[in-house]
């Protein structure tokens, strides 16, 4: 009898806690409309950049590709016509593909490039309805050469959706020569961190 | 008044009552799924509509295009016909439920002077519909869920109907507007605390939701009773279960909770008013014990039925009855 009597307190405590419950602040976030900030290194979709004269950096030597740990990347290089240059360099990619479906996304691309020119951005929602629109063209990833003049690409007009990081601003050309340039990395981290906070 | 005849006084007051109970079956479905939803800390739905309240308009927009399968091995007359009973059944109920003071009639259909054995039966032969739904879907799970259905609400109508009888000896009346009028004074769930608290419980168990819903648990029997049944079939079973639902929290409120009679001599706000909201409260505390009680074991809620809440119920007419003949 008494065993049965704690039963029904242990179902009132149970009732107690599902009530209590209901005033709890939800942790929903309610994706669409409202966007969670992501992780301040956040891998998300790439990007081809530029320098600030809008010569495009990849200069087609397929070190990304060889790199790539899910062979996600495709890149056909070609010389430089000395008249019409892409890129600074000797060669530039024709073709550069990402199959974004393959990717996994760990940024190894982004650390073999010798012009840091593939970047993994923290933009991530690409979902479509057809395969193939998941392979991703230098037409999509390439910045378009009027963002890459002295303007960051994030701050392209109407800014892409969902995009929260900034990307610093792009050196000129000539400041590859001095070496690798980590700045726009902390630029992100602080507008991100930034951002956190005000979670 | 005497210028329109009867029959078309009780067809428009069917007409709107079949409207609000529907309406409150749909927005109770909402309110279900939010109060669920709040309580496991989710919003709820909230898409449909601005705070989700056009939700109940796509889920009914769905079920009713999606196709109506009948299966092969099925009894397809009855498989057709089972939906319509529970449904017939759950709706004919509020023929006899008045939800005002009804001595002019104005706030039921009906006022019937036998009104609680009425419901007693109709809501009886509610369990044909589960019974044969799952019987003639020809499939083992749904034959499962209704054999259950039938075993379980048996046992517990017993209890249910014993703990009617101490209200009707406080009340000295059958009628529901008598039951209501004799509880102005004192609300029967005090004198009538235990047969209060088993009416609760059977009247879960009676309309099979969780922690008694073993007719349609999905751990074991996949949907229950109504596994086979899909589109607006299936919609008709759940419209059934919600109308139960509201049905149980009628009769809790006009039997043991004062009907229309207003708490602490609040006798401003119509009488209406206090029943609708006495009803959400049941309603709520259903939604309540969901989201908070796990499923009972088959064996364990028929030894409850029959060990404990039948001889409870009886000890407690016993005792009613004897202190109210030596009163």
């Amino acid at each position: 009898m008494r065993k049965h009597l704690f039963n029904v307190g242990a179902i009132l405590r149970g009732l107690s806690i599902t009530f209590g419950y209901m005033f709890r602040k939800r942790p929903t976030i309610e994706y669409p409309s409202v966007k969670k900030q992501h992780a301040p290194r956040f891998h998300g979709l790439h990007e081809l950049r530029r320098y600030e004269d809008a010569k495009e950096r990849c200069i087609g030597c397929e070190l990304c590709s060889s790199a790539c740990p899910a062979n996600a990347i495709t890149v056909i290089g070609a010389e430089n016509a000395p008249d019409a240059r892409i890129s600074p360099g000797e060669r530039y990619a024709a073709r550069y593909e990402i199959d974004e479906l393959r990717c996994i996304f760990c940024g190894m691309c982004e650390e073999a490039c010798p012009t840091d020119a593939i970047v993994l951005t923290p933009r991530f929602e690409m979902s479509d309805y057809r395969r193939g629109s998941f392979i991703y063209g230098k037409d999509r990833l390439l910045v378009p050469p009027d963002a890459g003049r002295g303007q960051a690409p994030d701050d392209r007009p109407g800014g892409i959706p969902g995009d929260l990081g900034r990307v610093a601003k792009i050196k000129s050309t000539t400041d590859v020569a001095e070496g690798y340039d980590a700045t726009w990395r902390g630029g992100i981290l602080k507008t991100q961190r930034k951002g956190l906070g005000s979670l | 008044m005497n210028a329109i005849p009867l029959w078309l006084v009780v067809l428009i007051k069917s007409g709107i009552l079949l409207f609000v109970v529907i309406t409150t079956f749909a927005y109770a479905m909402l309110a279900e799924r939010k109060v669920l939803g709040w309580m496991q800390l989710r919003p709820g739905p909230n898409r449909v509509g601005p705070w989700g309240l056009m939700q109940p308009a796509a889920d009914a927009a769905k079920l009713m295009l999606k196709e109506d399968l009948t299966p092969k091995s099925a009894d397809p007359l009855i498989y057709r016909l089972a939906p319509f009973i529970s449904l017939l059944t759950a709706f004919s109920v509020y023929a006899v439920v008045p939800f005002g003071a009804s001595s002019s009639g104005t706030w039921a259909i009906g006022n019937v002077n036998a009104g609680i054995l009425l419901i007693l039966a109709i809501t009886s032969i509610g369990v044909y519909g589960v019974s044969l739904g799952g019987w003639a879907s020809g499939s083992k799970y749904p034959l499962l869920g209704s054999v259950r259905a039938t075993a379980q609400m048996i046992s517990y109508e017993l209890a249910m109907a014993l703990s009617f009888i101490g209200v009707l000896i406080l009340a000295g009346t059958t009628s529901l507007d008598g039951i209501v009028n004799a509880q102005t004074r004192w609300w029967f769930f005090v004198p009538q605390f235990v047969g209060c608290v088993i009416y609760i419980i059977t009247a879960v168990a009676e309309t099979n939701r969780t922690p008694f819903d073993l007719v349609e648990a999905e751990t074991e029997l996949v949907a229950g009773f109504h596994t086979e049944y899909s589109g607006l079939r299936f919609g008709l079973f759940f419209i059934a279960e919600y109308v139960n639902m509201l049905t149980v929290s009628c009769i809790a409120t006009l039997l043991f909770f004062g009907g229309w009679n207003a708490p602490l001599g609040l006798t401003m706000v119509p009488g209406v008013i206090w029943f609708v909201l006495k009803v959400g409260c049941f309603m709520f505390f259903y939604m309540w014990l969901r989201a908070t009680l796990p499923r009972l074991r088959y064996d364990r809620l028929m030894a409850f039925g029959w060990k404990v809440l039948l001889p409870v119920a009886t000890l407690n007419l016993v005792v009613t009855a004897t202190v109210v003949a030596l009163r």
